[in-house]
């Protein structure tokens, strides 16, 4: 039998995803809706059928679906600069469908501070509206280099809180063995996830970026599951096999500038700002975003395991990020950055002036910003974002064409 | 002969330079994109300059209304064009700040005169040309009675709304308050300062920063501009053409690179 390509693979597994998660509810299991990179080994081993509401936002948003349940959640009360995820999420407890995906109503949420603050106020409040009970890990933010020891200590109380929560919930005990075993899935996958997405370093990278961005989805709801590992292998597979023939990210066109893109995709305009990069040469072959799934730790220990959930980039200081944006400059040579200044997500925003100066004084990197949201269509340009990548491809040259006169 | 082409919003300018680069004229229509002011434009300046059009050897497009225009043999951002503009008529400049009819950018240069970094506004009319618009609407009066208004005094009501559509609101309320004329239209220039201050901020502002675009004319808002700044602020001779005239000068470069 044929091999099933990764596009494939990705595919069924996403169907397969929303249809379980029915399924679950029709036959009256438990469904719990949890934040997008929140310790889901926990539920894993608890066997229960999770659903990731970013995830689905985003769906909704790739649909340009969302402006109905943005105007929802409004109407309720809930303020235009909440993140739209949130905002979209809680329109959906109400509206029900889309038809980009649906997902069953929850029974128990699952809440990790360590993305935002805002992912906190927004599942009290579904917990609150749905009566339905709520597992909140909170995760400190450190203003130091890295995660500090007490927050550590006090991430794996949260764990060890939430184990009890759970067979609570359950009625069942917590199979130690299947979550080491769980643990241990999970850690492949992100292992695999980082090794396909670091083959982006070579140049010219053997994948166009925005397949990060398509594959991202399932790094969220299968890290902890076989198929997961499966799924990334083969895709790494795949690129190692064009790495070795030589190829670029597309068979049509060179690839003449590498790129990073910082913050979320635009969903509701995925294909436009693809084809304007495209359209210029521009690959982008690596994003400060997709990596905060590389969650690695030592396998059967849950300090380790808080410790990699508590030091996600979004938690850590402004010169760690600094730090990592630079060297993720350097390591996969890029010509210039892409800053996505996604209305919604403040905490991923604010950093990015800071990030400019870092690439333009350590590297001489240029870059650019352009002003859209995640989900709202309403607030990207296409007019206004394809003046900044040109300029920011005039920079670009500008400094290839220097760079080749010395 | 090499033309520059700079399509607005809100007008069309056009600059002619010969091989040597010497600039043989310029023209500006106050209507931009999706009219025919660009076709004006060109024909006074072929007119004046006494050139046929023919004897152009290469055309640069630049400005919003590049995407679709069709006449040039190539189309260039305005921030790559601004920047050649004032290097080639202001060799220290070194930030520029650019207010158009609706947006609003501020570029870095380095020594070399090459583009460093560059920032424009959100999408969002406060901070551009548009705002005094809406407020010389408020006060009945034109642009430059706005701007000579704003010239005879230093006292100004402070108008808070980020917002146009409120700001004008706030002013209604102002006058109907008993505020002078003189002091609102010296709020708004101090409103539009104040909003382009805090977008040139986040690109680092180097000496000597120059003034382009249609709003440059406006010497109460330079001066209201260079006391944000704390810096002083430059005006080249005609503002609004330094675009065209980068355009024009890229199009020499390009065509010589081709020969
Ligand atoms: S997009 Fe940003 S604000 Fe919204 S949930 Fe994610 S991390 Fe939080």
């Amino acid at each position: 039998m044929e091999k099933q390509s990764s596009k494939q693979m990705l595919n069924d597994i996403l169907k397969r995803h929303y249809e379980d998660a029915q399924k679950a509810k029709a036959e009256g299991r438990p469904v719990v809706w949890s934040t997008s990179i929140a310790p889901q080994e926990l539920l894993e081993a608890m066997d229960l059928t999770v659903v990731y509401p970013e995830n689905h936002a985003a769906a909704i948003g790739a649909r340009k679906d969302a402006p109905r349940f943005i105007e929802n959640a409004e109407s309720e009360g809930y303020s235009a600069d909440i993140c739209s995820y949130a905002r979209v999420n809680m329109g959906y407890a109400n509206i029900k469908h889309s038809d980009a995906a649906d997902i069953p109503m929850p029974d128990l949420l699952f809440c990790c501070s360590n993305i935002c603050y805002t992912a906190i106020k927004w599942y009290e409040n579904l917990s609150k509206q749905l009566n339905v009970p709520l597992i909140m890990i909170d995760c400190p933010y450190n203003y130091s280099y890295s995660v500090t020891p007490a927050a550590v200590a006090y991430i794996k109380a949260q764990l060890l809180d939430a184990i009890g929560k759970l067979e609570e919930f359950t009625g069942r005990k917590m199979d130690w063995d299947r979550l080491r075993e769980v643990m241990r899935i999970s850690n492949e996958t992100a292992m695999w996830w980082k090794k396909a997405t670091d083959l982006a370093m070579a140049k010219p990278a053997p994948v166009s970026g925005f397949d990060l961005f398509n594959y991202m989805a399932t790094i969220v709801c299968v890290r902890g599951k076989q198929e997961g590992t499966e799924l990334f292998k083969r895709w790494y597979e795949e690129l190692e096999e064009r790495k070795a023939k030589g190829l670029g990210p597309w068979d049509n066109a060179e690839e003449k500038y590498r790129i990073l893109w910082d913050g979320i995709a635009c969903w509701p305009y995925l294909a436009t700002t693809y084809k304007i990069l495209k359209k210029n040469g521009i690959n982008m072959v690596t994003s400060t975003y997709p990596e905060s799934w590389t969650l690695l730790y030592e396998l059967s220990d849950l300090a380790g395991m808080a410790k990699a959930y508590g030091s996600i980039y979004a938690s850590l200081s402004m010169e760690y990020a600094n730090d990592r944006i630079v060297t993720r400059a350097r390591n996969f040579q890029i010509d210039g950055a892409l800053f996505h200044s996604n209305r919604s997500c403040k905490g991923m925003d604010f950093k990015q002036y800071e990030f400019q100066r870092q690439l333009e004084s350590e590297l001489g990197i240029p870059s650019t910003i352009f002003d859209g949201d995640q989900t709202d269509p309403s607030v990207f340009s296409e007019a206004q974002y394809e003046t900044r990548v040109q300029a920011l491809v005039e920079m670009m040259e500008e400094r290839k064409q220097r760079e080749a006169m010395k | 002969m090499f033309l520059g082409i700079d399509i607005g919003s809100s007008s069309s300018k056009t600059v002619l330079i010969d091989r040597e680069g010497a600039i043989l004229g310029s023209e500006v229509v106050n209507i931009g994109t999706g009219t025919n002011g660009v076709d004006l434009a060109l024909d006074r300046l072929l007119k004046k300059t006494n050139v046929q059009k023919e004897r152009i050897l290469y055309r640069v497009v630049t400005g919003y209304g590049r995407m679709t225009y069709q006449e040039a043999d190539k189309q260039i951002t305005e921030i790559s064009c601004h920047a050649k503009g004032v290097a080639a008529l202001y060799p220290k400049a070194r930030t520029i700040v650019d207010i158009g009819g609706q947006d609003a950018k501020a570029i870095q240069l380095d020594a070399n005169g090459a583009v460093e970094n560059f920032i424009m506004n959100e999408k969002c009319a406060a901070g551009t040309g548009r705002f005094f618009e809406v407020m010389a609407r408020v006060l009945n009066c034109n642009l430059e009675e706005l701007a000579n208004l704003a010239a005879t005094t230093t006292e100004y009501v402070p108008i808070s709304s980020i917002c146009t559509v409120f700001a004008e609101s706030e002013v209604i309320s102002q006058l109907a308050g008993g505020a002078s004329l003189a002091a609102v239209a010296r709020g708004a220039h101090v409103s539009v300062a104040k909003r382009v201050c805090g977008l040139v901020k986040r690109i680092r502002v180097r000496p000597d920063v120059v003034m382009t675009g249609g709003v440059a004319l406006n010497q109460a808002m330079a001066n209201c501009l260079s006391q944000e700044l704390e810096l002083p602020v430059v005006v080249l001779e005609s503002p609004q053409t330094v675009g065209a005239l980068g355009a024009a000068i890229f199009a020499k470069e390009c065509y010589e690179k081709k020969l």
